[in-house]
């Protein structure tokens, strides 16, 4: 093994790689078979980078050559770096030597497109395959579906991998056009629906046959990059909202732009990665996905952007102060749920505990419940509770005026981007 | 007030249980450890730990909570979390006074106070399955070196072992002084002599052939998926708290 070969190349490739947001690596319930290698049944972030952002799998490309001139992508055809290419063996070395030192959960593996769809595709599958069936390896594999790619390969992708996913890059398909022309967002939703009808027909098999072949038990995700171009909080909610229903996807990721280059469609190379509104997308998708939420209550025509000093949350709530207070000992969890301070955990503890004893806001506390956000939307097992009528705008400003945002460092920077 | 003196066993914990119920005991406190006739203390009951009231403690345990319940119950206990002894105590004690069930009681301070330590234990518990960095000795062992807060070692032992079931390893508790092995049929506890492990030149002699290789590059690794421009150490350490870096390959 020639490791300063394999070391630059691993450099140049997993640096490649590293604008895919992805990390999951739970949803399958791949089991250890025959004293094999590895399984995939719970999701674990191994490490943290200094950007704070988890280490799960090996995610690396197995080349950064690539055909297309995508203007947010750092290996665009045009763009000045060092290339390299992985063979299929040294990526399949790498993962069982990390996995075996328990660094990582599996393999992500995304490719450049180099000469066509199902040339690059058929590498990838090839790189799993022999992982399952050469190696008995158990773990988690992330293949990336190449758009364009045959059914195929796409079949057999699904049988190594535990998930697939294609990025639509752009949260429309104007901002596609603007950005990667040679992209067709029709290619890129095909093996998408290609894969959700085989998953379909897969866990109709997996009901009658007990034997039948495991297909991406862990599903599809996708990717969308927020700020590159100028679509609003609605265009991109509205659109993982589309995804998640109609393709059963299982993740939609928001990856905050990172200016990587100079181009005149894109923002300038100075301009601050939009982190608070990533993390306000994530809180907007979690509430849709856990909170029961509907799209159009979290972002519509008269509030089309999130709130950046506030949760999507929270400002549902003093949007909506007609709905409040309620009475903490006698709501519906579904109700719960959409109190600001209470999370999923603690709305299903509050419903377990008050079958005992009424709560007050001590036992809240102790719970889990950030009272201090809390208290202006529920009554509990006390005399205190907030008599006075406030409007939305002023218990903003109250929860504001107590806390002290962790992004306040990057307000500034962040307003000039709109 | 009655200070009880016990092993520290789980079941010693039940012979205590079943005193205070037979004695009638109202305000107790629980304390590890060994007995001593020391003046200090006025009223000091050794407990000896007895298995036929222990068992006789954990049927009605098993006959007013869930199973699952009294598996909380048990790891809350072992993972020796200092202080905690009269809680858990406690909470059994709020187990046989109430009529039903109370396991799902949060509003009790000692059912909330279990749930929390089991909170502490299994984040604890998965951050070992995370952590564990194994190196690869000569003879083909993966090793692995931990120091978790709480004593989480026996619960990690299913995962690595449905995990890693082709190859032999070991995890070993170095502030506790034992370790699991795994011989590629079965696990088993051990201890080991720390002296002549200890030393730096024995282990290093002890690596394999490519132990070195694999380190820097999941080193290396770690470094390129890093983005500069999106550097957030408060993250960063919330994540991994430092106290678990000197086992950490990638942040030696």
């Amino acid at each position: 093994m020639n490791v300063d070969r394999i070391t630059e190349k691993l450099n140049i490739l997993a640096d490649a790689a590293k604008y895919d947001v992805s990390c999951a690596s739970s949803g399958s319930d791949r089991k250890n078979k025959n004293k094999g290698l590895g399984n995939a049944s719970n999701g674990i972030c191994h490490s943290y980078t200094e950007d704070g952002r988890c280490v799960s799998l090996l995610k690396i490309l197995l080349t950064n050559h690539c055909i297309f001139d995508c203007a947010y992508c750092v290996s665009r055809k045009n763009n000045d770096i060092k290339r390299a290419a992985f063979t299929v063996q040294e990526v399949v070395d790498l993962t069982i030597n990390f996995y075996r030192r328990n660094y990582i959960e599996g393999l992500f593996l995304s490719s450049g497109i180099f000469k066509d769809a199902d040339y690059t595709m058929e590498r990838l599958v090839r790189v799993a395959k022999k992982l399952r069936t050469e190696h008995n390896f158990n773990g988690h594999i992330h293949l990336k579906s190449i758009p364009g790619a045959s059914s195929e390969l796409m079949r057999e992708a699904g049988l190594y991998a535990d998930r697939l996913s294609v990025n639509l890059e752009m949260p429309t398909e104007a901002g596609l056009k603007l950005l990667a022309p040679d992209k067709n967002r029709q290619d890129m939703i095909d093996p998408m629906h290609f894969l959700k009808n085989e998953i379909i027909k897969n866990t109709e098999e997996k009901k009658l046959f007990k034997n039948a072949p495991m297909f991406a038990p862990a599903g599809q995700s996708t990717q969308v990059i927020v700020g590159a171009t100028l679509e609003s909080d609605q265009q991109v909610l509205q659109s993982a909202n589309y995804f998640y229903k109609n393709f059963n996807l299982k993740r939609v990721y928001y990856s905050g732009y990172v200016p990587v280059l100079a181009d005149q469609r894109l923002p300038a190379l100075n301009t601050a990665v939009p982190l608070v509104r990533e993390n306000r997308l994530y809180q907007a998708d979690w509430l849709m996905r856990f909170y029961g939420f509907h799209v159009n209550e979290i972002v519509n025509n008269q509030s089309p952007l999130l709130d950046l000093d506030i949760d999507p949350k929270l400002s549902w709530a003093i949007r909506n102060m007609q709905a409040f207070p309620i009475d903490i000992n006698k709501a519906d969890l579904l109700l719960i749920l959409r109190v600001p301070g209470i999370g999923l955990l603690s709305a299903q503890k509050i419903v377990a505990a008050r079958k005992f004893a009424k709560l007050g806001w001590d036992q809240l506390k102790k719970i889990g419940v950030a009272v201090n956000r809390a208290r202006y939307f529920i009554t509990c097992k006390s005399n205190e509770f907030e008599r006075r009528d406030l409007t939305g705008q002023n218990v903003k400003q109250f929860i504001m005026g107590q806390s002290q945002s962790k992004y306040i460092r990057n307000t500034q920077t962040q307003l000039n981007l709109f | 007030m009655n200070t009880l003196v016990y092993d520290g066993t789980f079941e010693g914990l039940l012979t205590a249980v079943f005193e205070i119920y037979e004695r009638k005991l109202y305000a107790v406190k629980l304390l590890k450890g060994e007995w001593r006739n020391s003046a200090l203390f006025e009223e000091v009951i050794p407990i000896v730990t007895d298995e036929v009231r222990a068992s006789r403690v954990l049927r009605g345990l098993r006959k007013k909570l869930s199973a699952a319940g009294v598996q909380r119950l048990y790891i809350s206990h072992m993972a020796e979390i200092a202080g905690e002894d009269c809680n858990v105590l406690g909470f059994i004690r709020y187990v046989f006074d109430s009529e039903q069930n109370i396991e799902e009681d949060y509003g009790n301070r000692y059912v909330m106070r279990l749930s929390e330590i089991l909170k502490m234990v299994r984040r604890e518990k998965h951050r070992m399955e995370a952590f564990v960095r194994f190196q690869k000795l000569n003879d083909g062992t993966f090793y692995a070196a931990i120091e978790p807060d709480f004593n989480v070692l026996p619960l990690l032992i299913k995962h690595f072992k449905n995990r890693y079931a082709d190859q032999k390893w070991m995890i070993y508790d170095i502030k506790r002084g034992y370790g699991v092995y795994y011989d590629l049929h079965d696990t088993q506890f051990i201890e080991m002599d720390f002296d002549e492990l200890n030393n730096p030149i024995n282990v290093i002699a002890a690596y394999s052939e490519d132990e070195g290789i694999y380190q820097n590059l999941w080193k290396n690794y770690f470094n390129s998926v890093n983005i500069a421009s999106r550097k957030n150490t408060r993250l960063h350490i919330r994540h991994i708290p430092k106290r678990y870096w000197r086992h950490l390959t990638e942040k030696i």
